[in-house]
């Protein structure tokens, strides 16, 4: 009986997180882009500097006709939004924000977290290829050799981490950070923020949904609470691999008073690095799809192989 | 600047980093927007946001609607007979405006009309906040026109190098000709060009006088 | 698809079915993000790569040859600053030079310096929105704003002159619609001053960018030949290393004396004839526009009083014959053939836009590019779809 309260308290504080995180990122995007900009960014809603703007966005999406185009393929393009919402939601149970505050603590967290996020992507992919738009099919494409591509480097990334720590428990892991790792990891640690972004499909590696190119790429189909749900994904997969970021190389709950505050570094280190893939958006163009291939597969694999190395000899020579 | 231009990629800050200190410079600034319906924007006088209609000037000439571009004018009137004041004079006829009407969903806002105008009749108003749901609600009768006389400014000081106003030119020469010695301007226009004249009743305009501020729209 | 049960049992899980990747035929617009409008392409591509493309315009003609000839002159000022709403001033100025050259009329000192002064204005209105908008279809969503901040600080003194913020309305034949605001020129100064202080900023996101140089350096190269055969002009031919500027070749306005040797205009030109050129050709030329600009206020400060424009008949009658008047306009060259019979409206007037030259090249240029590559080279193109199709 015990277990089934914790069992559903553990749920109800994931779905929680899982609900208002993203929302907090994004309305971080809002503001941190607007005075980037020059602008103020939403202001009225719900009175203090716009604060319930997605609160109201998410309201004006329910409200919205949801449409399923004719020719579409229906119970595939209805089901995607799931498919690319659910994998962060479960990243999310994952992932430690203290030795205490987390959900799940498996013995492989690690390995877990990367397997499930990249099983979001296929929700685009079914997007894509179940709108029949042609816009739509292109930016399922472009998504998938995205994934293709960068899934290799981060694995290699965090390879190198899980090696260093000797653990593949993201708890291990920052049992096991020490400051080194901000310097010994660098390397690592840019192969991964370059590899997550573009798993994201965020600017500069957004041609998936490029909207001067292909209109909204596999979402430009959708309309209603189920474009909020790829939406929201989007911005859950920012937690995620924010979180992660911060869990594997910024030594998650390590820093002052972090027996009691220990989930509010995390926290913290996590919205800066959400503030960075927001502030690369603003500030940068976007890339092409195939000169993105070319940065992941004679750059980022090769530094990412390269920092596995170093890694390797300083566990051998430290051991 | 123009020397970094041709060469682009120098070697220095990477590009990529310069975009990244200056959209974070931008943010430490205060921003450069107004909250539009709070902070109402600053327009000049001759900003032109709706036509207002002075209707005590208006002889139902026409020239403004035949002048019209595109032919968002419209204009009825009819005669009328003012009995002769003296007995035995002679008995005068006169226009009376029955409807002046503007569709502002076809006016391309060229100004031809008020330019035409031989009487000060139109006038640009800087106001711009009469937006409608329906096209058909942008055709605005004669009441309406006139309601925005009041928030017509006074027109703008000319440059100093600008050539004096026909009018004035006229008051000050010399005069060339005798028979203009009582100075004939017009009595309706004794003001200088571009001002209106007193109104005969009904809405008051702002004092035409070209030293005041112009009045905020909206204010 | 779905008609019958059977058929579409059949293509549950197959998607979009039948959709082939090789010579797939996609159209861009007429609705599409990157075609700022109307304008419609057709490309055939095999996978993302085009075969072939063809430009469809007409979507947004508005028969603006036709009015013209139903108009009078004032009246067609009305109509000719807005083909190209983006060079509204510049194209006004065309009309009205075509019609005072045919009644030899000379036009007021102060008038030839304040238009030169407006169509400089104008033109760095127009390239600064080019500036903000490419990088947009690049992908970064900044410049933009930074671009219409300095838009707006230029658009307001426009505005305090004109009373119109796009559609000037101002050139009058013979002169100017009215004289000068008190104190504009001051205004105008600073404005010039405050763009021109705050340009870093534009340009620290654009210039020496590495991934907009990626994107644009190399790609989408337009050589002096194809030029030549399809009639291009303006920032897009001097980036390919056609030096040609109508503003120094066949002087108006003022420009014979800015554009002499010892004068603050200069012929931007670059070689290379790709995207990135025809930016960097934009950047420079809002430079020296507005060196232009502030020559022309130096000028107007020193210049006696007097009119800015001449009395004109009630009737204005246009002498019977023909003259073709072609003008620099900020996107190339702007062309009106004036045939007059005598009468008060024209009885034909051809308009020769620099945007529809300048798009029908992409059928030459995009072909073997990628879709991506499509927009890089579409957006340097420059185009307003008003002035493509009239």
């Amino acid at each position: 009986m015990n277990d089934a309260v914790e069992v559903t308290l553990r749920a109800v504080g994931v779905l929680a997180a899982f609900l208002v995180l993203p929302l907090l990122v994004g309305q971080t995007e809002h503001k941190v882009m607007a005075h980037m900009q020059g602008r103020l960014g939403p202001m009225y809603a719900g009175g203090f500097h716009g604060w319930a703007q997605l609160v109201a966005d998410g309201v004006k999406f329910v409200q919205k006709e949801d449409i399923t185009p004719a020719a579409a393929d229906q119970r595939v393009f209805r089901f995607a939004p799931a498919v690319a919402l659910v994998p962060y939601l479960v990243a999310m149970a994952a992932i430690p924000l203290s030795p205490d505050v987390v959900a799940a603590d498996l013995p492989a967290s690690a390995v877990f977290v990367l397997a499930v996020t990249a099983v979001g992507i296929l929700g685009t992919l079914m997007a894509g290829w179940a709108s029949a738009n042609k816009y739509s099919l292109l930016g399922a494409m472009r998504a998938a050799a995205q994934l293709l591509s960068y899934e290799l480097p981060m694995v290699l990334a965090v390879a190198s981490i899980c090696l260093a720590a000797g653990s593949l428990s993201l708890s291990g892991i920052v049992a096991a950070w020490s400051p080194w790792w901000l310097v010994l990891q660098l390397p690592g640690a840019i192969v991964f923020l370059v590899s997550a972004v573009a798993e994201l499909q965020r600017p500069p590696f957004d041609m998936p949904v490029a909207d001067s190119e292909i209109v909204f790429g596999a979402y430009t189909e959708y309309t209603g609470l189920r474009f909020a749900f790829f939406l929201l994904s989007e911005y859950a997969g920012i937690v995620v691999m924010s979180l992660l970021f911060a869990v594997l190389y910024l030594g998650g709950w390590h820093g002052l008073a972090s027996d009691q505050l220990g989930w509010l570094w995390t926290l913290l280190k996590g919205f800066c690095i959400a503030v960075v893939v927001i502030w690369l958006r603003v500030a940068w163009p976007r890339l092409r799809e195939d000169q993105l291939q070319r940065l992941a597969w004679l750059v980022l694999v090769p530094l990412a192989l390269a920092q596995l190395a170093l890694t390797g000899v300083w566990v051998v020579v430290a051991a | 600047m123009t020397e970094e231009a041709k060469k682009p990629g120098a070697i220095g800050i990477p590009g990529i980093l310069k975009g990244l200190a200056t959209t974070a410079r931008t943010m430490a600034k205060p921003t450069h927007t107004a909250e539009y319906p709070h902070a109402q924007p600053h327009l000049p006088p001759r900003s032109r946001g709706v036509i207002a209609l002075l209707e005590e000037n208006c002889t139902s000439c026409m020239l403004c609607a035949r002048e019209c571009p595109d032919w968002c004018i419209y204009i009825d009137s009819h005669k009328e007979t003012i009995p002769a004041t003296t007995p035995g004079g002679r008995e005068r006829q006169r226009n009376v405006l029955d409807r002046f009407a503007i569709d502002f969903s076809l006016c391309m806002y060229c100004g031809i009309c008020i330019e035409v105008c031989p009487f000060d009749a139109l006038h640009w108003s800087p106001e711009f906040e009469y937006s409608e749901l329906d096209i058909r609600d942008l055709l605005h009768e004669k009441d309406r026109l006139g309601q925005w006389m009041p928030t017509v400014p006074p027109p703008s000081a000319l440059d100093e190098h600008s050539a004096e106003a026909a009018e004035i030119g006229a008051t000050t020469r010399p005069g060339r000709l005798v028979r203009t010695t009582p100075a004939r301007p017009a009595p309706t226009r004794a003001t200088p060009s571009g001002q209106e004249p007193p109104p005969a009743s009904g809405q008051e305009p702002p004092p035409p006088t070209a030293s005041e501020p112009a009045p905020e729209p909206g204010e | 698809m779905t008609t019958t049960e059977g058929r579409r049992e059949l293509t549950v899980g197959m998607g979009a079915g039948g959709l082939a990747t090789a010579d797939m035929v996609l159209n861009i617009g007429p609705q599409h993000p990157a075609t700022h409008g109307v304008l419609r392409l057709r490309i055939v591509v095999d996978g993302e790569r085009i075969v072939s493309a063809e430009p469809i315009v007409g979507y947004m003609h508005r028969g603006a040859e036709k009015l013209f000839e139903v108009r009078d002159y004032r009246q067609i000022i009305v109509l000719a600053n807005r083909h190209d709403w983006l060079s509204a001033f510049s194209s006004e100025l065309g009309v009205v030079l075509g019609v005072e050259r045919m009644l030899g009329m000379e036009v007021p000192e102060r008038a030839v310096w304040a238009r030169t002064l407006l169509a400089e204005l104008n033109r760095v209105l127009n390239h600064l929105m080019f500036l903000g908008s490419y990088p947009l279809e690049l992908g970064a969503i900044t410049p933009i704003f930074y671009a219409f901040r300095e838009r707006e600080e230029l658009q307001a003194v426009m505005e305090e002159a004109s009373g119109g913020r796009m559609h000037y309305m101002f050139n009058r034949v013979g002169g100017l619609k009215e004289d000068l605001p008190a104190g504009w020129l001051d205004r105008v100064a600073y404005a010039v001053q405050a763009v021109r202080g705050r340009l870093p900023d534009l340009e620290a996101l654009i210039v020496g960018n590495e991934i907009l140089e990626a994107r644009t350096r190399g790609v989408g190269i337009v050589t002096p030949e194809t030029i030549a055969a399809y009639g291009v002009s303006g920032p897009i031919a001097r980036a390919a290393g056609v030096d040609m500027d109508l503003r120094r070749d066949e002087p108006y306005l003022a420009y014979g004396e800015l554009f002499a040797d010892s004068g603050p205009g200069r012929v931007v030109t670059r070689t290379a004839g790709d995207c990135l050129a025809r930016l960097e050709v934009l950047l420079e030329q809002v430079h020296v526009s507005l060196d232009l600009a502030e020559a022309c206020l130096d000028r107007l400060r020193t210049l006696p009083q007097g009119p800015v424009n001449v009395k004109l008949p009630k009737v204005l009658k246009v002498p019977e014959g023909d003259l073709y008047t072609a003008t620099e306009n900020p996107l190339g060259f702007n062309g009106y053939y004036l045939v007059s019979r005598g009468e008060k409206t024209p009885w034909r007037l051809k308009l020769r836009s620099a945007s529809f030259n300048n798009v029908a090249v992409l059928a030459e240029v995009l072909p073997g590019n990628l879709i991506a590559d499509m927009v890089a080279i579409l957006g340097s193109m420059f185009f307003v779809v008003g002035d493509v199709d009239k």
